[in-house]
């Protein structure tokens, strides 16, 4: 996986995270590319679409938009899974998770993503493990004054 | 201090924390930037306080409003304070901030070295966990090589959690230092059998990632994936470890053949759909890799086929596209067992979404037969009719023609029909293909005679009703493209028009003024030919009328033209003119023009290969780098570069596509008849004598017969070129009638008719088709696809070798895993920066020798798994060899190897590839089959084949005879461990490329290469007394040894030639990689007898050293003992630098053999080098990368030679050298390890730049 953003049907970037290098500018170039390409997209459409030389899957939940960039040779549907899981983890984790969840608590969404996706390949495919790993370091956080 | 604190948090409470701000930024969306750029302020002062718990909460507002898209790298000493917090919650705040806006380049990346390493090593687990993930993010190529071995000893951790992490951070590792791949491949191997599955799924993740880039490293590791493959039911692993095997395939068919039945089990037990779709996917990959000598082969192509079409039928969209997708797949290879789903893919053209009918399109594509392409058009055309958005219409249109058009015109059987097709679509609003549709049709009208005339009608009629495509739509659109190739069409074919005249008119007076430059160029230029078409045939019906009437209409309308603001067109409407003008005057002075006209338009065209022109030799004397004129002054030079350089020497890139059209005979000048007879037969024989000029052999009588085509004639025979002859004529009479199909007049009915009756007729012809073979179809239509190319040229794609772009880091991932470890390949370890000047060695000996420590005792302790652990030692310890060998030996015979074990040398995890593959399936691959079938396999095959020649043979024996394959197993690999280490037999290692006797081929080659070169030793140390010089070669028996030969000699320096000079002993201590053959084992001392040491009378040694790994380069350190006059002794040090060249020896490679190798593909690695070398001759250069005879010269062409080195371990490096008329020397090497051709022409390189 290359990068994974979420982004509002109002086309605001919630989350991004990078797991390839890229500049700033370039960064910014390509979220606005793909929030327009996506957000113009019919709901009826297929979730996939090529994009320069890679793939680029997306999913709507409610207002949110969850987007991968992955290689020509990766599983479409593999990254489909990987976005169902981490939806599944923030529902978990903020119990029936809103877009406002992600908001004010953006940091824990990163947490969790980098409890589920590591450098870009899936790290823990146990929903079970990952929630016990947030649990226990959001223990260690209140710990400490 | 205290009080600080309280203050400290009490200012706290009135800080924005990060609820606030994103509270305060959605209060403020109008102002939102005014807003944060307070915020912004607010955040500087907090980050200047020392409290860190204020500074974390300014850091993780920051990092929000880094994502909002705001430039906070400033800030990035800020994070790193925060990441370098002790409290875990601020660190982790640290790390989310760093991993968010640090990358590889940052420069406070630098400064985290230390404290990352310090959180890694750290105590609590989640402190390395945080380190880890972000480190994943931001890496950079000195954090790589400085962090690689903390993350290694992670991998060790107790804790699954973090060895989880470790694991999948090792690939961001190895993408950023390349090096550390192979000391830490080992371990990742471990990894695989790891009892945590997270774990052991990381590892598959990130081996598969390496894999698919560089997939023949990892064919060794096929026998641990299957296993897994077959035992684990965590989807998310097997879809990467047939993900895997997908990449693997291709290189080794039989591999294929022993996947397709658990991969076919999976398809049909499985219901995870992404888990199905990567099973076929990867068996897809198996069929195209398996080219034939399948039983089964084709019900996996049917499960897979029926399969995808569930996945097409499904509602879903996404299941649907990558069915389509898939089936694109099978499509290529397997294209029959598509074809019957037609229907669902055609289906598949009515959905909604884009990307699905697209993908639908592109299957089509493939699905096309004689039979079906003319209802498959039609459909494809209402389609098109109904197509909303340009984008899909253009889309239709030129899969339309792509369809029509692959494989030059194979499934067109009626051109007619295709012809009218091309105008239909001409038609159709706001193309975008215009020119694609021009190029179509002259391409028709060119290459399918037969069809010329109904072309030149349709175009003819195309140009009457132009106002019809220069509507107010055609503005944006490319469409007037068409009208260039209507009006050549009708001109270069004027003898074909029904009315000359009408067509003139039309285009005279057709609103043409509006349409692009070039086009009307062409209209002006085809005017001309159409004149003189009128002309003629005028003059012989005696119409003079008719002639007056359309010179004077043309008189009046090129005046129009000649004043065009375009350059082209204006010149040629000037030309046209003037000839018109010309042609009045002759005619009122009574002369008759007709024939000499005729000469202006006469000739026939052939097509021309779209890079004819760019193959075309450069004749002997023309050079083309040279400047005709005088070279233009500096300031316009920039200019001329862009003319001078790139392929576009010779044409235009924006002219219609292929193929360009030559032509001859033709003359643009008005001169006599007989100049022009003289002229021609002048030119006719200067072209039969130029094998480069396009001739004409059409053999077909032509319309425009020319007194030169008796002379073409006579030279038909030795012409290389092809006419388009068609065996049948392709108006089949009676049958196609142009009313059939005449459809440009755009009235409705008549359209709808004409689609109904070619449906009808297309139908009718399907059911004649069904009732008997398609063989007996129509004769088969002869387009002739071949288009003239210059002698000799071939029509060559150019390199595919590697499509990676240069930078892409897998490159450097592209490294050799099976050849053991080196000693000096270890990880970096901490040091001291202040300490750069630290000898390499002894830095990374500290790592090596632990591990080395730890292994042994394991193998003394550990019997039973010894096999296994006992090849680590083999690649770590060079020295204690001997010893190994004999346990190798022993522990063979009682411990059963694992498959998958690693190799002593590379060899053997050939072998156990080899051995695995083999026995899946031996009733398939009877013994005898074996021949066959090892070509196909890699080059580890061909590498082994010479040396299982012996014992090959008796194993597959065996295998067969017996049922217990381990016994034959066992017997087999402990006689080839035994051959290079204990027998001392010739080993295969120093094999010559085809595994024939080497001194076959220095009896054949007369250009061996210590014939060349002299034998020389170098001067390796010196004093007062005492010169030594030294010269290392490969030892003759082919052993993995080398031969250094020694010589003391009286120093020049030593003042009194009386002295008495007695040598002493020679202390050389073994390497890690390098070790004596000693008389005395346990000394590393060789005792040189006080030797007597006299003027003009050297004393001579030789040493024989065996080299652990030939592929790099090694030193060995000494000293001399020597004594003078008796006195003490005194000790000259020596340092042997043992490059690479010492391991290669030149001797024994034929021009046969060295280009046989060169083609094989076994030279995987690749590399160059230029230099410059201002005043060495060839012959000096040659000396110098021949060196002492590591380098053997096959074949010398003027300043050109391919130079042969076979290595110690096996591999071969293959050099072609260049010298270069300015100096320059170009080095470009191929060898069969990446290593030894990097470092091999690092010598080669410096002794370059070093010769005089």
């Amino acid at each position: 996986m290359q990068f994974m953003l979420l982004f509002s049907r109002q086309g605001k970037l919630r989350l991004q995270k990078w797991y390839v290098a890229h500049p700033d500018k370039a960064k910014k170039k390509i979220t606005r590319e793909l929030i327009t390409t996506i957000l113009a997209r019919k709901p009826k459409m297929s979730s996939f679409l090529e994009w320069r030389d890679l793939k680029i899957v997306y999913k709507r939940y409610a207002s949110l938009y969850f987007c991968c960039a992955i290689d020509q040779e990766d599983n479409e549907l593999l990254t489909l899974e990987v976005i169902h899981r981490y939806v599944e983890l923030l529902d978990k984790y903020f119990g029936s998770v809103c877009e406002l969840d992600i908001i004010f608590n953006f940091e824990k969404a990163y947490f969790m993503l980098d409890e589920l996706v590591v450098g870009g390949e899936v790290c823990e495919t146990s929903k079970k493990n990952v929630l016990k790993a947030i649990a226990a370091q959001d223990l260690l956080q209140e710990h400490i004054p | 201090m205290a009080l600080r604190k309280v203050k400290g948090n009490l200012e706290r409470m009135f800080d924005k924390n990060l609820t606030d701000l994103v509270r305060g930024i959605r209060n403020n969306k109008d102002n939102e930037g005014k807003y944060i750029a307070q915020c912004m302020d607010e955040i500087k002062a907090e980050l200047r306080q020392e409290n860190f718990a204020v500074k974390a909460n300014a850091v993780a507002k920051l990092t929000y409003l880094q994502m909002l898209g705001y430039d906070i790298s400033w800030a990035g000493f800020n994070i790193v304070e925060v990441m370098s917090s002790s409290k875990f919650t601020y660190k982790r705040i640290g790390y989310l901030a760093a991993s968010q806006c640090f990358h590889q380049d940052t420069e406070v990346v630098m400064l985290t070295t230390n404290m990352i390493r310090k959180d890694l090593n750290g105590q609590n687990m989640y402190d390395a966990g945080t380190a880890l993930t972000g480190l994943a993010c931001f890496i950079s190529a000195d954090l790589a090589r400085d962090l690689a071995n903390d993350v290694m000893t992670l991998l060790s951790s107790t804790k699954p959690y973090l060895r989880k992490k470790a694991v999948l951070l090792l690939y961001k590792v190895f993408l950023k230092f390349p090096e550390a791949l192979r000391p830490a491949f080992p371990r990742l191997k471990e990894k695989l059998e790891d009892p945590d599955p997270g774990v052991q799924s990381a590892a598959v993740n990130v081996i598969c990632e390496l894999a698919r880039k560089n997939p023949k490293n990892y064919l060794s590791l096929a026998p641990v994936f299957f296993k897994l493959m077959t035992s684990s039911t965590n989807n998310w692993m097997l879809i990467k470890i047939i993900k895997l095997f997908g990449a693997l395939t291709p290189l080794e068919p039989r591999l294929g053949k022993k996947l397709i039945e658990p991969l076919t089990n999976l398809i049909h037990s499985t219901s995870a759909m992404s888990l199905l779709y990567e099973c076929i996917n990867t068996v897809i990959a198996v069929l195209i890799s398996i080219s034939s000598g399948m039983p089964n082969h084709n019900a996996s192509i049917q499960l897979c086929v029926q399969k995808l079409r569930i996945l097409i039928e499904d509602s879903d969209q996404n299941l649907k596209y990558l069915g389509l997708l898939a089936m694109g797949r099978i499509l290529g290879p397997h294209p029959k067992a598509v074809q019957p789903h037609k229907d669902l893919v055609l289906a598949c053209l009515d959905d909604k979404d884009e990307s699905i009918r697209i993908r639908a399109l592109d299957l089509l594509y493939g699905m096309v037969s004689k039979k079906t392409v003319m209802e498959i058009v039609r459909r494809l055309m209402t389609h098109m009719d109904r197509a909303e958005g340009t984008f899909y219409r253009d889309e239709l249109l030129q899969k339309i023609i792509q369809i029509c058009s692959q494989n030059n015109y194979q499934y067109i059987t009626n051109f007619e029909w295709y012809i009218s097709v091309l105008v239909e679509l001409c038609r159709m609003e706001s193309s975008q293909h215009g020119a694609l549709i021009a190029a179509q049709l002259m391409d028709v009208a060119i290459r399918v005679g037969a069809v010329r005339e109904f072309t030149v009608g349709q175009m003819a009629l195309l140009l009457e009703n132009a106002h019809l495509l220069l509507g107010p739509a055609a503005a944006n659109s490319s469409i007037a493209e068409v009208l260039f190739a209507a009006a050549w069409i009708c001109g270069e074919f004027a003898h074909l028009l029904p009315n000359a005249r009408n067509t003139l008119e039309a285009i005279v007076r057709g609103r043409l003024w509006s349409v692009a430059g070039h086009i009307q160029a062409v209209i002006v230029h085809n005017l001309v030919k159409l004149f003189i078409r009128i002309v003629v045939t005028a003059e012989e019906e005696d119409d003079a009328d008719m002639i007056n009437e359309v010179t004077a209409l043309l008189e009046e309308r090129l005046a129009t033209w000649s004043s065009s603001a375009d350059l082209e067109v204006q010149e040629r409407a000037v030309f046209a003119l003037q000839l018109v003008c010309l042609v009045r005057d002759k005619r009122a002075a009574g002369l008759k023009l007709g024939p000499e006209l005729a000469l202006l338009t006469a000739g026939e065209l052939n097509p021309v290969a779209p890079k004819a022109q760019k193959k075309v030799p450069v004749p002997d004397g023309l050079d083309l780098d040279a400047w005709m004129n005088a070279p233009p002054s500096e300031s316009e030079g920039s200019g001329d570069e862009d003319l001078l350089s790139g392929g576009d020497l010779f044409f235009r890139s924006e002219e219609p596509p292929s193929p360009s059209v030559g032509r001859k005979n033709r003359k643009a000048q008005h001169i006599s008849e007989e100049d022009i007879m003289q002229r021609r037969a002048a030119r006719l024989q200067e072209q039969a004598n130029n094998p480069y000029y396009m001739k004409t052999t059409s053999n077909r009588s032509s319309t425009r017969s020319s007194p030169k085509t008796s002379l073409a004639n006579l030279n038909v025979d030795e012409i290389p070129m092809q006419a388009i002859e068609l065996d049948v004529p392709l108006t089949i009479p009676g049958m196609t009638s142009l009313s059939k199909y005449e459809m440009v007049d755009g009235d409705g009915d008549n359209k709808k008719l004409r689609h109904k009756k070619s449906k009808k007729r297309s139908k009718r012809k399907n059911l004649a088709l069904s009732s008997s073979e398609e063989e007996e179809a129509p004769a088969p239509l002869v387009i002739n696809t071949d288009a003239e190319m210059p002698e000799g040229a071939i029509v060559s794609d150019d390199d595919d070798r590697d499509n990676r772009p240069l930078d892409d880091p897998h490159r450097a991932l592209d490294i050799d895993l099976d050849s053991p470890l080196s000693p000096t390949e270890v990880l970096p370890v901490l040091h001291h920066r202040e300490a750069p000047a630290a000898p390499k060695l002894k830095r990374s000996s500290k790592p090596a020798s632990s591990t080395v420590d730890a292994a042994k005792s394991k193998t003394k302790k550990d019997k039973s798994r010894k096999s296994k652990k006992k090849e680590k030692n083999g690649d770590l310890l060079g020295s204690e060899q001997k010893e190994m060998a004999l346990d190798i030996g022993a522990s063979v015979t009682d411990s059963k190897p694992k498959p998958y074990a690693n190799g002593v040398d590379g060899k053997k995890t050939h072998d156990d590839i080899e051995f695995w593959l083999s026995t899946s399936d031996p009733v398939e691959q009877p013994p005898e089959a074996e021949p066959e079938n090892a070509p196909a396999a890699a080059d580890a095959t061909q590498k082994s084949k010479a040396t299982k020649k012996s014992s090959k043979e008796p194993k597959k024996e065996k295998k067969s005879k017996e049922t217990s394959k381990k016994v034959s197993k066992k017997s087999s690999r402990k006689s080839e461990l035994n051959l290079p280490l204990v027998d001392g037999a010739p080993s295969s290692d120093l094999r010559t490329p085809e595994g024939v006797d080497r001194r076959d081929y220095e009896v054949a080659n007369g250009h061996h290469a210590s014939n060349a070169t002299p034998d020389r030793h170098k001067l390796l140390a010196e004093d007062s007394a005492v010169a030594v010089s030294w010269r290392a070669r490969p030892a003759a028996d082919g052993l993995k040894q080398i031969r250094l030969s020694l010589s003391f000699s009286v120093s020049s320096q030593l003042s009194d030639s009386m002295t008495d000079i007695r040598l002493v002993r020679l202390h050389l201590p073994d390497t890690s990689s390098l070790a004596l053959t000693r008389v005395n084992a346990t000394s590393s001392d060789i005792d040189l007898e006080r030797a007597l040491l006299s003027p003009g009378a050297p004393v001579k040694k030789a040493l024989t050293v065996e080299v652990q790994d030939a592929t790099v380069p090694h030193k060995l350190r000494g000293a001399l003992y020597y004594s003078l006059n008796g006195g003490s002794e005194r000790v000259l040090p020596l340092k042997f630098e043992v490059s690479v060249l010492c391991c290669l020896s030149g001797a024994g490679a034929s021009r046969e053999a060295f280009s046989e190798l060169v083609s094989s593909g076994a030279l995987t690695a690749r590399s160059a080098f230029t230099t410059s070398c201002p005043d060495i001759s060839f012959e000096q250069l040659l000396r110098v990368l021949c060196g002492d005879g590591s380098f053997g010269v096959v074949e010398r062409v003027q300043n050109t030679a391919s130079l042969y080195a076979a290595s110690l371990s096996g591999h071969h490096v293959c050099l072609l050298t260049k010298l270069k008329d300015s100096g320059g020397v170009c080095v470009d090497g191929k060898a069969s390890d990446g290593t030894l051709l990097a470092n091999a022409l690092d010598v080669l390189r410096a002794a370059l730049t070093a010769a005089p």
